[in-house]
């Protein structure tokens, strides 16, 4: 084995397979790890070898920095991380910071700022080298959630290489997660080991994994060659390999139902929120508003100006836009919603087929309008750092932020909406005109009072559910177009005016979606769905929840 | 009695509205030739096509401002066939037959080339058509300036088989249902066989348009990736649906180091809908990236923004230049030297004169047309993407190269690369 | 013994009404082909190819709206899903056409090019017949009309109306579209059908044959107005429109709307179809977005700015949106969309019974008089009220 020791060059050999070299590369590193920094600062070859244009050579250099880890070296491969690190024309490594440029190999600041420089290129396959060369010094980290993502980091990659670093980390980690994470490592690599009797031990241990790629690992070993020979020769490790692959499978198929109900729910969140608003507005006025979708996008747009404003005047407080974001996208639409209902469906009352062609007319309004105020492509909405990414659960399924917050905000908008209905004089007015417009007119209630801020509020709630899309969908002039036939769904499947029906039936709808997705494919899923509803309606024409009472049908 | 006199009267309404649709033709101004942009502005694909216009205007105020072509003034007619395409069909004929433009630049969507194709053959019309498609058609009437999948699809998927790519094994075909995504997979699908992947490593998705949900999509590939070897996706997910697809990816942690995506639809302008930061390392594969840079794409990309701020293009600061605008404005120019060499604008002089012409393009390549296929020989850049919505180069060819509208990898098509 | 039918079919147009049909008849038969074949293209008046193909689509289009108009205006039943009816009949015409093409596609293969791309080796069952002309005919009715008839038996059997009945429409077309979209489905996909060659062996690019078209598309129209208008003011008619106003009523009454309804939204959806069948080789091309839920909207959209429960209000209605298409997406291409909202916008608030209510309330006559009470029923004419 040809391992030299820190600061010196790695050569590289013609026989060995580049995976091999990968290995023996890590096992310097580790091993240098241990022996600690002799060096104070990169040395020149290595700085060299990161200025060549190969990416070999920068993997290398990658390497050897890892392994001499000193605070410089890691600045260095930071700045790599960053694509900060920069060649100048004189072919001299610096570091480009907001303020000016630092040199590579000392640190010390550069004058005059040189012009010249050009940010080194980093693709795929360095950054997962720069990612082994973190993962291995982050595992000693004094701070959990560092080495917690330092240890999974080199569980998916571990190998023999690895092991000199993963056993004394395993011994001295004192986390209970961290610790599990670490042990799969080592036994994943154990698994090729000598001995039967480890194999054996490693493959039970393996058994506590959720994880798909080891049971692959471990249905290898039970495959047969040509000659009949299996893989693995010893029966008992086979014996608990075929344990684990069983528990594994368990946990997996758990795995697959739990993520496919929260997919559904997910969806199903994202279909109400569309759908709520209206739900109300054809609750109350047997208006079927064919601009609702706009009024989503509205909603979504007013997220977006929002967001610009706190870029431009607020930059510290962007993580909070959304939130900012939520009363204005509410008010925006619904003082849009408002002017809709005083201007135009006021006069349509009692002519709902009429109203559905006069909304429309509004809807294209709406759009042509916000493209030519926004322009035609769809604009950028971030999510805030808050709301990206997500939190790994059991067998790594990972549930994004975004979508756990829409399903709270979801529900939120629903207790509000509940509480609007049910507890105050407002709802209790709505409620009344819902049920018997004209009985309630006799009483007092000011219908057309009435009409116009349940009309606001219904569009205040698609604008709330066009700030929620905007997190997880586009934002562009025609994105309402997308849901206006999903929400119509919804509200017919769940019966007019009943929150509990537009509840039900967006819940139900998302889950069946997912459910015929994962079965079918997204194409038929769709259809199957629209088909279901088709023949459900001839069912229950009402909707789930039918409004209770006597009507006369003309 | 006067409902029938009504009705009479109705159908003279009608016969006489329709009489307006045919004195429409204005005799043509002598000294201008007409150019046709034929780009939806409305509807689905207005969000891809509005630049493309766009570029074409300020492209002919270009040629204008540096006196014209023959001396002549060149004179735009935009039309908005609204992304329906029969209305495409309808505004071609009515651009050659009742505005007779010499030449008309536009189409993005295969299906509207194929509603177009009849009238620019039967009408003996020029149609320059600047967008990567999936090939197996060759025209006489019509020049593409986009790259056949020999030109952007195998050259993405040969870099990530290799060392710098990643060493894919494992590979998910992911894409809108429709031509484009299914020809190219199906030249993918034979190209990975060609080089030993086996059909279990290969898993082919395709999803509705406008989909927005990719939650499922985006488990399964997970599922798939886990089984051990490195696995990669070519996405050729259409303009909308990229947002969510992506805003999921990166939500779901899936890094670009784990497994790449590379997309084909993907570029500058559809990435200005999203943040970037996510999504660093996942690839595109085009032509020309903006963040190229030599003095001709400096100077593009300088008229562009220029040319947006000056006509109230919204949110003009951030205007930002793709290929398809570039392979318009090679397109543009193409044409303006061939009609030079051939000294008329008659379209059978100007289509021999087509072949061979060359143009110093943005992508810091010499783009050559070529005589037999109306394609353009093309560089590959494969670029990743970056924080700032911008792709970083990480691979290119050497040179241009000619493009296989007929791609060898589709049994029966070896005979027939040329015209 | 009645009257036999093509007598009351006569008697149920006013001789003005006829006379504006021949006059009608005569522009589209002898004028226009004669402008487009005979006049040079310099003469003004030459009828150029363009206007020839525009105004056959348009044509289509009024028999769609008419068609429309009966389920809509006469029986009250909002379709905001007819497209499904229009596309299905010219998927099934195109199917006939791509199979025309023979050959001379790209592959130079019977199969139509888009199977070549799916590696299909055979036609799949239901392509079968589809190279006979007579069949095609047969499809074109037969396929929308059996849909129509099933799920029109479902839905008003089960007493599904008003906006109701308009949202599951909207899903069936949705639903078609998406099936239509998927390649497997067997109609090529998102591309759908193209580049057509010749029908009944005839080049289909030829003057001669594009006035053909455009002469049948005509003739249809006219046949459905007359047709339309002797329907609307015989006995069936009028139990239409009292469906329309009181459906209980009737019912009590001891009639059954259902089927009345029923015979009335499949004979709308033929009609579709037909116009769908002649629009294709018109236009070159049908592809699923001719079913998306905006299009079937649209629809109801010239329906209503024509004059509901008029029949020549639908004709007009679709020639002034489409003939206003036309020219804004030329002209402005930035405000089409703006116009097109305020247009209905407009004519629902202020002209509820459309171009045609307006013309006659500046005639000072009632506007909703003629739909609600035929006038000239002949085998009632007596018990009209005026």
């Amino acid at each position: 084995m040809r391992c030299v020791g820190s600061g010196q060059q790695l050569k590289r050999s013609n026989i060995m397979p580049p995976s091999l070299f990968h290995r023996l590369r890590l096992l310097c590193l580790v091993l240098c790890c241990t022996i600690g920094a002799a060096h104070a600062a990169p040395s020149p070859e290595t700085l060299a070898k990161m200025a060549e244009d190969d990416s070999d050579s920068r993997i290398e250099a990658i390497a050897e920095l890892g392994a001499e880890g000193s605070a410089q070296s890691v600045a260095v491969l930071d700045a790599l991380a960053d694509e900060a690190l920069a060649l100048t024309g004189a072919g001299r490594l610096v570091i480009l910071t907001d303020t000016g440029a630092l040199d590579a190999a000392t640190g010390a600041a550069i004058d005059p700022y040189p012009d010249d420089a050009d940010a080194l290129m980093i693709n795929n396959r360095i950054r997962r080298a720069l990612q082994s060369a973190k993962a291995a010094t982050n595992i000693r980290a004094t701070d959990r959630s560092t080495r917690l993502a330092a240890a999974l980091q080199l569980r998916d990659g571990a190998d023999e290489a690895l092991m000199p670093l993963l056993e004394p980390a395993l011994a001295a980690e004192q986390d209970k997660e961290i610790r599990a994470i670490l042990a799969l490592a080592v036994a994943r690599v154990n698994l090729a080991s000598e001995l039967p009797a480890k194999r054996t031990r490693a493959a039970e241990l393996l058994g506590d994994s959720a994880d798909a790629s080891v049971k692959f690992m471990l249905t290898a070993l039970l495959e047969k060659d040509g000659n009949g020979q299996f893989a693995e020769p010893d029966a008992g490790v086979r014996a608990a390999a075929k344990a684990s692959i069983n528990a594994i499978e368990r946990r997996l198929a758990i795995a697959d139902l739990a993520s496919t109900a929260f997919t559904g729910l997910s969806l199903g969140s994202i279909l109400l929120l569309a759908a709520l608003g209206l739900a109300i507005t054809y609750g109350v006025m047997g208006v079927i508003n064919m601009a609702h979708g706009e009024l989503l996008m509205v909603g979504a747009y007013a997220t977006y100006v929002v967001q610009g404003l706190f870029r431009t005047h607020l930059p510290e407080y962007i993580d909070s836009y959304v939130i900012a974001a939520v009363p204005v996208a509410f008010f925006t639409a619904a003082a849009v919603g408002m002017l809709m209902e005083r201007t135009v469906i006021r006069w349509l009352y009692g002519r709902p087929l009429e109203t559905l062609l006069a909304t429309w007319g509004l809807s294209l309004v709406l759009i042509q309008t916000a493209r030519v105020i926004f322009g035609p492509q769809n604009v950028e909405v971030a999510n805030p750092a808050w709301m990206s990414g997500g939190v790994s659960t059991y067998a790594d399924i990972v549930l994004p932020w975004n979508r756990l917050v829409i399903i709270g905000f979801a529900i939120f908008v629903l207790l509000l909406v509940w509480l609007m209905m049910q507890k105050t004089r407002l709802g209790m007015f709505v409620r009344a005109v819902t049920q018997n417009r004209a009985m309630a007119g006799c009483v007092g209630v000011p219908t057309a009072r009435i009409d116009t801020l349940a009309f606001g509020i219904g569009a205040g709630i698609a604008g709330l559910g066009g700030c929620a899309l905007s997190q997880v969908a586009n934002v562009g002039p025609a994105m309402g177009q997308g849901y206006i036939v999903d929400s119509f769904m919804v509200v017919v499947l769940g019966g007019v005016g009943q929150l509990a029906g537009a509840v039900t039936a967006a819940m139900g709808l998302g889950l069946m979606t997912k459910i015929l997705e994962g079965w079918a494919g997204a194409v038929v899923a769709k259809i199957l769905v629209l088909v279901f509803i088709i023949i459900f309606i001839q069912k229950r024409p009402q909707g789930l929840f039918a409004l209770k009472g006597r009507f006369v049908e003309d | 009695m006067s409902t029938r006199r009504s009705f009479i009267k109705a159908v003279t309404l009608t016969a006489s509205l329709a009489a307006m649709g045919s004195v429409s033709t204005f005799a043509q101004a002598a000294d201008t030739i007409k150019v046709g942009i034929l780009h939806s502005l409305s509807g689905t694909m207005a969000i891809s096509e509005t630049a493309l216009k766009n570029v074409a205007l300020m492209t002919i105020e270009e040629i204008n401002a540096a006196g014209g072509v023959l001396g002549k003034q060149l004179e735009p007619v935009v039309v908005d066939p609204a992304s329906n395409w029969p209305l495409f069909a309808e505004k071609a004929r009515q651009l050659l037959s009742q505005d007779k433009v010499a030449v008309t630049f536009g189409c993005w969507t295969s299906v509207s080339r194929k509603s177009v194709n009849p009238v620019f053959k039967e009408l003996n019309g020029l149609l320059f058509y600047p967008v990567q498609y999936e090939g197996e058609e060759l025209e006489k009437n019509v020049f593409y300036t986009g790259a056949a999948p020999n030109q952007q699809a195998i050259p993405a998927v040969e870099y990530l088989m290799s060392k710098d790519g990643g060493e894919a094994k494992r590979w998910v075909l992911l894409g809108t249902d429709y031509v484009y995504p299914r020809t190219t997979n199906k030249i993918l699908r034979a190209f990975l066989h060609s080089k030993g992947v086996k059909d279990e490593d290969i898993m082919e998705e395709y999803t509705p348009f406008g989909h927005s949900d990719y939650q499922t999509i985006i488990a399964n590939i997970k599922k798939f990736a886990s089984a051990g070897k490195k696995t990669a996706v070519v996405s050729t997910i259409n303009g909308d649906s990229n947002v969510p697809f992506y805003k999921e990816l990166g939500n779901a942690g899936l890094k670009a180091t784990d497994v790449p995506v590379v997309a084909f639809s993907v570029g500058e302008e559809e990435l200005r809908g999203v943040d970037a930061k996510p999504l660093v390392g996942h690839l595109a594969a085009w032509n020309y990236f903006m963040s190229v840079k030599n003095p001709t794409n400096t100077a593009f990309i300088k008229k562009y923004q220029a040319w947006a701020k000056a006509n109230g293009v919204p949110n003009a600061d951030t205007v930002v230049t793709n290929d398809p605008m570039e392979a318009t404005y090679v397109g543009i120019h193409m044409w303006k030297q061939a009609v030079e060499k051939a000294g008329t604008v008659d379209v059978d002089a100007v289509i021999p004169a087509l072949g061979g012409q060359t143009v110093k393009a943005p992508s810091g390549f010499t783009l050559t047309m070529d005589p037999t296929n109306h394609h353009l020989h093309k560089p590959v850049l494969i670029g990743e993407v970056r924080a700032d919505g911008q792709f970083s180069t990480v691979w290119k060819t050497k040179e241009p190269i000619r493009a296989q509208p007929w791609s060898p990898f589709i049994p029966g098509n070896e005979k027939k690369q040329d015209m | 013994m009645r009257t036999p039918l093509s007598v009351r079919m006569f008697q149920s147009l006013p001789r003005t009404a006829w006379l504006a049909l021949a006059i009608f008849a005569a522009i589209a038969w002898i004028a226009i082909p004669a402008a487009h074949l005979l006049l040079p293209e310099s003469s003004p008046f030459h009828v150029s190819a363009y206007t020839v193909t525009l105004l056959g689509k348009i044509l289509c289009y009024a028999v769609v709206a008419v068609a429309m108009d009966l389920i809509w205006g006469y029986a009250g039943i909002l379709s905001l899903g007819h497209g499904v009816f229009f596309a299905l009949g010219g998927y099934a015409f195109g199917m006939y056409l791509m199979r025309q093409i023979g050959t001379d596609g790209s592959y130079g293969v019977a199969l139509p090019d888009f199977m070549v791309f799916l590696d299909w080796k055979a036609l799949p069952w239901f392509w079968v017949g589809s190279d006979s002309f007579l069949w095609a005919l047969i499809m074109v009715v037969a396929v929308p009309g059996l849909l129509a008839f099933v799920f029109g038996w479902f839905a008003f059997r089960s007493r599904i109306k008003g906006v109701y009945f308009s949202i599951i429409t909207q899903a069936l077309t949705y639903a078609t579209m998406l099936l239509f979209f998927r390649n497997e489905t067997g109609f090529g996909g998102n591309n759908g059908f193209t580049d057509f060659k010749r029908i009944l062996g005839y080049d289909i690019t030829s003057p001669q044959m594009r006035l053909v078209l455009f002469g049948l598309s005509a003739a249809l129209l006219i046949a459905v107005l007359i047709l339309g208008r002797y329907l609307v003011t015989s006995k069936f008619g009028r139990v239409l429109a009292a469906i329309r106003d009181a459906e209980s009523r009737v019912r009590f009454i001891g009639y059954q709307p259902t089927q009345y309804k029923l015979a009335i939204w499949t004979l709308s959806a033929v009609l579709c179809a037909l116009a769908g069948a002649l629009y294709v080789p018109q236009v070159g091309i049908i592809n699923p977005s001719e079913m998306s839920p905006a299009n079937s909207i649209e629809i109801a959209v010239w329906v209503a700015v024509g004059g509901r429960g008029t029949l020549i209000g639908g004709v007009i209605g679709a020639f002034i949106v489409n003939l206003a298409k036309s020219f804004f997406t030329v002209s402005f291409p930035d405000y089409w969309l703006f116009f097109l909202g305020f247009l209905f916008i407009g004519v629902t608030l202020f002209l509820p019974d459309g171009v045609v209510g307006l013309w006659r309330k500046l005639r000072g006559k009632r506007a909703i008089e003629d739909t609600d009470t035929p006038t000239e029923t002949p085998a009632d004419a007596k018990g009209a009220s005026a």
